[in-house]
């Protein structure tokens, strides 16, 4: 599909939007993975971290594999500490027989230890200290989105051979755009399989060999500008992690295959914001495109208000009150009132639009909370109002 | 919105060439970026807002086609007032830019380079050169000077940048690249780019709301950009909830004390219809805000605990249009940030 393209039905009217009924979804035996993904700030690790809560709740054995969890929520969970191994959740009711895991993606130890997996022992230790492999690991736009693939894939064999879970829950990296999450393994292999370094690798075979006058020209400008000793190490990390490729790709492709089969389920969580509304369109549609298995859309920290007072009425009675004397909080109610009006009256306008576009996505919408989750009692809370 | 008569105190950044605009994503970063740069602009400035990211969030914020690379006016004052300029700033045509300029390439080695896939290759892996490259070209907007011809001068450069968790990092260029080629011209360049940004001529501002993790991300992105000797500049607390009941109001509506009848009579008197739910419906609005504002309040302490200059932006009902933008720039510019 192009990448520019949009989807959807071309023509279509408001229509009322089938409602996503999340206890169906965790409920159902036939789901293995769910992942949430949206862009950053919409409250995506406090979706999973309750979805995941609920459906153990509701019997099933599950792990959450958590991104960058608050502080508070993270010690809540027994996760605070970064160390890339699913630990009990303590606090967990287990009267129906399930039980919830959790862990912290550590990007780095992830990438390294599929690095120590693959390689010797030597050839290992080449690869970890070397300054461009330190880049990728650490800094390479989608490496974390690739490691939470990698992850998620490591999880899932995990659960296949041990059976000590059967529900995997996972969030995605704070990316700059939620298709990144699908996109990175594509990109990473794409680039670890470039022409570029093909040619590094093997300036004077094959195919190659047409090109490399122009090339010899290259890598001199590239050392005259970066020094030759950047060069040095960029050449011998690329041969260092030749061997490497095939079984990335190999992994990479596999994780894809499986979010695409019907075990995996992916909602889309936004908050009813222009910018989230917009990244959730586009992922619904590339989703859509790519007929992967979208559950539904989570629209969080809507505004609600009581009904039968309008934003007009209540400003125009808090005005004639302020003439008055002593009713100052009066006023103050009724101006709040207005603003919680106004508020509710432009996300649903938006939650329109977005539906008349996507017609056939489930939607469940997540009043906000007054105060913030930090807890189990406040995870459990987030899935009773998922569960609608 | 402010009208001429508003005195508008003097810029806590009167030599700042450099507004360095970072924040936790949703906290509204892009949008304060935007807002700094008209706030700026309203004072006669010239100002280039640039973006670094990719995302067109200019674009969309003004309304506009997207962005090349490319300085585009998208925003003037009347008469001889000052003006906004826009420009999306990619690594890899900073890259092109920067070889032809200053290794004098022609566009065959340019386009040599871009077949090998090196660019591309260049930008995304070698340690810390995508933002080299993006850091050098908002040097050359800031050093750019009339000895430059038909160059466009700016009295100011604001910068969407990074998020919070990146922003050090980002702006430490030559801490990892410099680290990694001792040797090379690009080391001079990138020495000559760290005395700007480590320098009184440049700020970082850091755009929070009021909730736990983005203040901790700001608290944690101040004692990082501090230990990286750079300047920290204000911290704009955006979307903060409207301040329609006062402390007394707020402790009532909090204990379940608001009086419910004097309420009712006032009602009464604008000519409400009163019901019961429409009086318990409010007084639970009231309480889930004072709720909110005294989590609020929590983090505000922290905040004002930083001892660094502050500026306040309420959340508008209506979300943020062009008309909305103007009204954040006119709230900055009374708070002394522009």
């Amino acid at each position: 599909m192009s990448k520019t393209a949009r989807f959807g039905p071309l023509a279509a009217r408001l229509g009322e939007c089938p409602e996503l009924d999340v206890d169906a979804l965790i409920d159902d035996p036939g789901t293995h993975v769910i992942v949430c993904t949206g862009s950053g700030g919409v409250g995506k690790t406090t979706t999973s971290a309750a979805l995941a809560l609920r459906a153990a709740e509701r019997g099933r054995h599950v792990v959450v594999l958590t991104i960058d969890p608050a502080r508070r929520l993270a010690q809540s969970m027994g996760i605070e500490k970064l160390d890339n191994v699913p630990r009990p959740v303590p606090g967990v009711d287990g009267a129906q027989g399930g039980s919830l895991d959790a862990m912290m993606l550590d990007m780095k130890r992830t990438f390294d230890e599929v690095v120590e997996s693959q390689a010797n022992p030597d050839k290992a230790a080449a690869i970890l200290g070397n300054p461009f492999y330190v880049t990728l690991s650490s800094s390479f736009a989608g490496t974390q989105e690739y490691m939470a693939m990698e992850k998620l894939g490591q999880l899932r064999q995990d659960a296949r051979k041990t059976g000590r879970w059967d529900l995997i829950i996972v969030d995605t990296p704070p990316a700059r755009s939620a298709l990144d999450f699908l996109d990175a393994p594509e990109r990473l292999s794409g680039f670890l399989d470039g022409r570029f370094i093909r040619l590094l690798l093997a300036p004077a075979k094959g195919p190659a060999r047409l090109m490399t006058a122009g090339f010899g020209a290259v890598t001199n400008t590239m050392a005259k500008i970066v020094g030759a000793q950047v060069l040095k190490d960029l050449q011998m990390f690329v041969a260092a992690f030749d061997t490497l490729f095939g079984g990335f790709r190999n992994r990479a492709q596999q994780t894809y295959q499986l979010l695409q089969t019907k075990e995996t389920a992916f909602l889309v969580v936004a908050a009813p914001e222009a910018d989230a509304l917009r990244e959730a369109a586009y992922f619904v549609e590339r989703l859509d495109a790519d007929d992967m298995p979208l559950a539904g859309l989570v629209v969080n920290r809507a505004t609600s208000a009581l009904d039968g007072l309008s934003a007009e009425q209540a400003l125009a009675a808090a005005e004639r009150l302020q003439s008055g004397r002593d009713a100052a909080t009066t006023a103050g109610l009724l101006r709040l009132h207005a603003d919680r009006m106004r508020r509710v009256a432009r996300e649903s306008k938006m939650r329109e639009r977005f539906q008349a576009a996507h017609p056939h996505v489930p939607t469940v919408v997540v009043p906000a909370l007054s105060t913030d989750v930090h807890d189990l009692d406040g995870l459990r809370t987030v899935g009773d109002l998922l569960a609608g | 919105m402010s009208d001429d008569s508003t005195p508008t105190p003097a810029s806590h950044w009167p030599r700042v060439q450099l507004h360095i605009v970072t924040g936790k994503g949703g906290t509204g970063k892009s949008t304060v970026a935007a807002a700094l740069a008209l706030a700026l602009a309203s004072k006669g400035k010239h100002v280039l807002l640039c973006e670094v990211e990719g995302r067109q969030g200019i674009a969309q914020l003004f309304d506009v086609p997207p962005l090349p690379y490319e300085e585009r006016r998208i925003a003037q004052g009347p008469g001889d007032g000052g003006d906004v300029y826009a420009l999306a700033i990619d690594a890899e045509s900073a890259m092109l830019e920067y070889l032809a300029l200053y290794y004098r390439l022609g566009n065959r080695t340019g386009r040599a380079l871009d077949r090998f896939g090196v660019i591309d290759f260049a930008t995304t892996i070698a340690p810390g050169l995508r933002d080299v490259l993006l850091t050098g070209k908002l040097y050359e907007a800031v050093e750019r000077n009339s000895r430059n011809k038909n160059a466009r001068v700016y009295d100011a450069v604001v910068l969407d940048a990074p998020p919070t968790g990146r922003i050090a990092q980002f702006l430490n260029v030559n801490g990892e690249f410099g680290d990694l080629a001792r040797v090379g011209m690009v080391k001079g360049q990138t020495e000559r780019v760290m005395g700007l940004l480590k320098s009184r001529r440049t700020a970082v501002h850091l755009v929070t709301v009021l909730e736990d993790m983005p203040v901790q991300e700001t608290v944690d992105g101040i004692s990082d950009l501090r230990a990286h000797g750079m300047r920290v500049g204000g911290v704009v607390v955006n979307m903060t909830r409207p301040k329609s009941l006062d402390d007394q109001a707020r402790e009532a509506a909090l204990s379940g004390a608001l009086p419910r009848d004097a309420i009712e009579a006032d009602l009464q008197k604008v000519g409400i219809d009163v019901t019961p739910e429409l009086v318990d419906g409010l007084v639970e609005e009231a309480r889930a805000h004072a709720e909110r504002r005294a989590l609020e309040d929590e983090q505000r302490r922290r905040i004002d605990a930083l001892d660094v200059p502050t500026y306040e932006l309420q959340r508008l009902a209506d979300g943020i249009d062009l008309g909305g933008l103007y009204e954040l720039a006119a709230e900055l510019r009374e708070q002394g940030m522009a």
